[in-house]
C-alpha cells in the first residue's frame, strides 16, 4: 500500500512540556484512522502538527516523498491537500454556506465562481445541506455546522481528511447525525484520520485504531484486536475506563 | 435669545455657512476615510504573526516599532499643536508650502489613523482564532486569509469605533481655523465678528455641527443593518411544498 502521509520521530514541545515524544505513524491511501486516548494525550497536537497549525519541535513529516517541514517547501500547497474539520466548526462567518465551501476552491485552488459552486453543491449534498446555501453560519445548529465544515473540506477534493473531535462540542442529539456522515464518507474510499472520544463509531469504520497515551503512541492496530484483546495494560485500562 | 436675529444672521450669511459647513463635511469625510486606510494598514501589519526566518522577522519588526511610534505620538499630541507645527513646520524647515485644504486632510488623515490603527488591532485580536486557522487549514496565506476572511468581520466589528472617529472629525475639524482653514468655525468667528452677535452666530454653527453628526450617525447605522444582511434564509428547493387543490369554479 501507499502510504499518503508518514511521519517520522516527530515531537512537539509547548515550553519545557513535551507534549508528544517520538511519533512514528502513516496513513496508507484509501485507509481510516481512529486515534483515540484521553484528554491531553496529545491526539489534537498530533492531528494539528500534520498540517502544521502546530510547528513540530521535531522530526520529518513526509508527503509524497517530500518531507515538508524542510524550509524551502511551501506550506500553503501542502495544506490545501488536507482536509481539515474542527472541534468547534469553525465556519467562516462573513460567509453563507455556499460562499464557505466555495471561497477556498476560488482563491487557493484558483477554480472558476462556476465550477466552484457546481463542486460546492456536489458536497452540500453529500452532507444533506444542500437546500440551506443561502444561510449564514450563525442560524445553523452546531450538527449543520459541522455538516458543512466537512463539506467545506470535501469541497477542496483532498488527499487526507483530518477530524479533530469533531462531535465534542456537539449536543448529544447532533452527534448521531455528523457521525452518520462520517460513516458515509468512510464507506467511499476516502482517507480519513478521526480523532474521536466516540468508542462505537471508531470501532466501525476504522480500518486501524492508534491510542495515544501521555504523548506517545501506546498500541495501534486492527479495532477487533484494540478493543477486544488489546495487549499493553494501559489500553485495557483506558477502554475500561470509557467503555465501563 | 433673540430669534429676530438668528434669522436675520442666517438669511445675511447663509452663503458663509453652508461654505463652512461643506468645508468642514469635506475635510472630516476624506481625512475619516484616508484615516481608516492607514488604520487598516497599520492594524493588519501590527497583527502579522512574527514570521521565522530572520530576515523577515527583522524588517517585520523595524516596520512594528516605526508604527508604533507613528501611534503614539500622534494620539498623544493635542491636532492643534499638530496643524500648528506641520504647517508652519513644514514651510520652514522644508520650505513645503502646502495649501491649506492639502495641509487640513493630511492632518486629519494621519490622526485619524493613528487611533484607527488601534480600533482596528482590536477588531483583528477580537477574532477568534479558528476564523485564521480554518482559513490556513484550507491553504490560505496571510493575505489571502485576511482579506476573505478576517477583515470583512473586522470592518464590521469596527464600523461603531468608525462612526465614532468621523463625527469626532466633523467636530475637531474646527481646531482647524488656527491655521486659517475655513471651515465652520472659522466662518461663525468672522460672521460673529462682523455683527457682534456671538451668541446666535454660534447658536447657528451648533445646529448645523449637530445635523451634520446625527445625519452621519443615521447614514451608519443603515450601512450596518445592510452589512449584517437579512435576519431569515430561504431554503433551496424544499421538497415538502403544499399545493392548494385547483379550484374548478375558475372554467367560465
Amino acid at each position: 500500500m501507499e502510504s499518503v502521509i508518514e511521519i517520522q520521530h516527530l515531537s512537539k514541545s509547548f515550553g519545557n512540556h513535551e507534549v508528544l515524544t517520538d511519533i512514528d505513524f502513516s496513513v496508507q491511501k484509501g485507509e481510516v484512522v481512529c486515534v483515540i486516548g484521553s484528554s491531553g494525550s496529545g491526539k489534537s497536537t498530533l492531528l494539528r502538527c500534520i498540517n502544521l497549525l502546530e510547528k513540530p519541535s521535531g522530526g520529518k513529516i513526509i508527503y509524497r516523498g517530500e518531507n515538508i517541514l524542510d524550509d524551502r517547501h511551501d506550506i500553503h500547497s501542502y495544506r490545501k491537500k488536507l482536509g481539515m474539520v474542527f472541534q468547534q466548526f469553525n465556519l467562516f462567518n462573513n460567509h453563507n454556506v455556499l460562499n464557505n465551501c466555495v471561497v477556498g476552491q476560488v482563491k487557493v485552488l484558483k477554480r472558476s465562481k462556476e465550477e466552484a459552486e457546481k463542486t460546492a453543491l456536489k458536497y452540500l449534498k453529500v452532507v444533506g445541506m444542500d437546500q440551506y446555501v443561502n444561510a449564514k453560519p450563525k442560524q445553523l445548529s452546531g450538527g449543520q455546522k459541522q455538516r458543512v465544515a466537512i463539506a467545506r473540506a470535501l469541497s477542496m477534493e483532498p488527499d487526507v481528511m483530518l477530524f479533530d473531535e469533531p462531535t465534542s462540542a456537539l449536543d448529544p442529539e447532533m452527534v448521531g447525525e455528523v457521525l452518520k456522515v462520517m460513516k458515509e464518507l468512510a464507506g467511499t474510499g476516502l482517507t480519513m484520520l478521526i480523532v474521536t472520544h466516540e468508542m462505537e463509531f471508531a470501532k466501525e469504520v476504522s480500518d486501524r485504531v492508534v491510542f495515544m497515551d501521555k504523548g506517545v503512541i501506546a498500541e495501534e492496530g486492527a479495532p477487533e484486536q484494540i478493543f477486544n484483546n488489546p495487549k499493553e495494560e494501559r489500553t485495557k485500562e483506558f477502554l475500561k475506563r470509557t467503555l465501563k | 435669545m433673540n430669534l429676530e436675529w438668528v434669522i436675520t444672521i442666517i438669511s445675511n450669511n447663509w452663503p458663509m455657512f453652508i461654505r463652512g459647513a461643506g468645508m468642514t463635511l469635506l475635510i472630516s469625510i476624506v481625512g475619516t476615510i484616508l484615516g481608516a486606510i492607514i488604520g487598516l494598514l497599520a492594524g493588519v501589519i501590527r497583527t502579522i504573526p512574527l514570521p521565522e526566518r530572520k530576515g523577515k522577522r527583522i524588517i517585520l519588526k523595524v516596520v512594528n516599532i516605526l508604527l508604533s511610534m507613528y501611534i503614539e505620538f500622534f494620539r498623544g499630541t493635542p491636532m492643534i499643536v499638530q496643524a500648528m507645527v506641520i504647517y508652519y513646520g513644514s514651510a520652514l524647515a522644508f520650505g513645503v508650502n502646502m495649501d491649506l485644504l492639502t495641509a487640513a486632510i493630511f492632518i486629519v488623515s494621519i490622526n485619524t489613523g493613528a487611533y484607527m490603527a488601534e480600533i482596528v488591532r482590536g477588531g483583528v485580536i477580537s477574532i477568534e482564532k479558528g476564523q485564521f486557522e480554518a482559513a490556513q487549514a484550507i491553504g490560505m496565506n496571510h493575505i489571502q486569509t485576511m482579506w476573505n476572511v478576517i477583515l470583512p468581520q473586522v470592518i464590521r466589528n469596527i464600523l461603531p469605533a468608525t462612526g465614532n472617529q468621523f463625527i469626532i472629525n466633523i467636530k475637531d475639524t474646527s481646531v482647524l481655523n488656527v491655521i486659517g482653514v475655513t471651515e465652520l468655525y472659522f466662518q461663525t468667528k468672522s460672521v460673529a465678528g462682523n455683527n457682534f452677535r456671538y451668541f446666535e452666530s454660534f447658536f447657528v454653527a451648533c445646529v448645523l455641527y449637530f445635523i451634520m453628526t446625527y445625519a452621519v450617525t443615521l447614514i451608519l447605522r443603515y450601512f450596518e443593518r445592510k452589512l449584517d444582511g437579512p435576519e431569515n434564509y430561504s431554503m433551496i428547493g424544499q421538497p415538502a411544498q403544499i399545493t392548494l387543490p385547483k379550484n374548478n369554479n375558475n372554467r367560465q
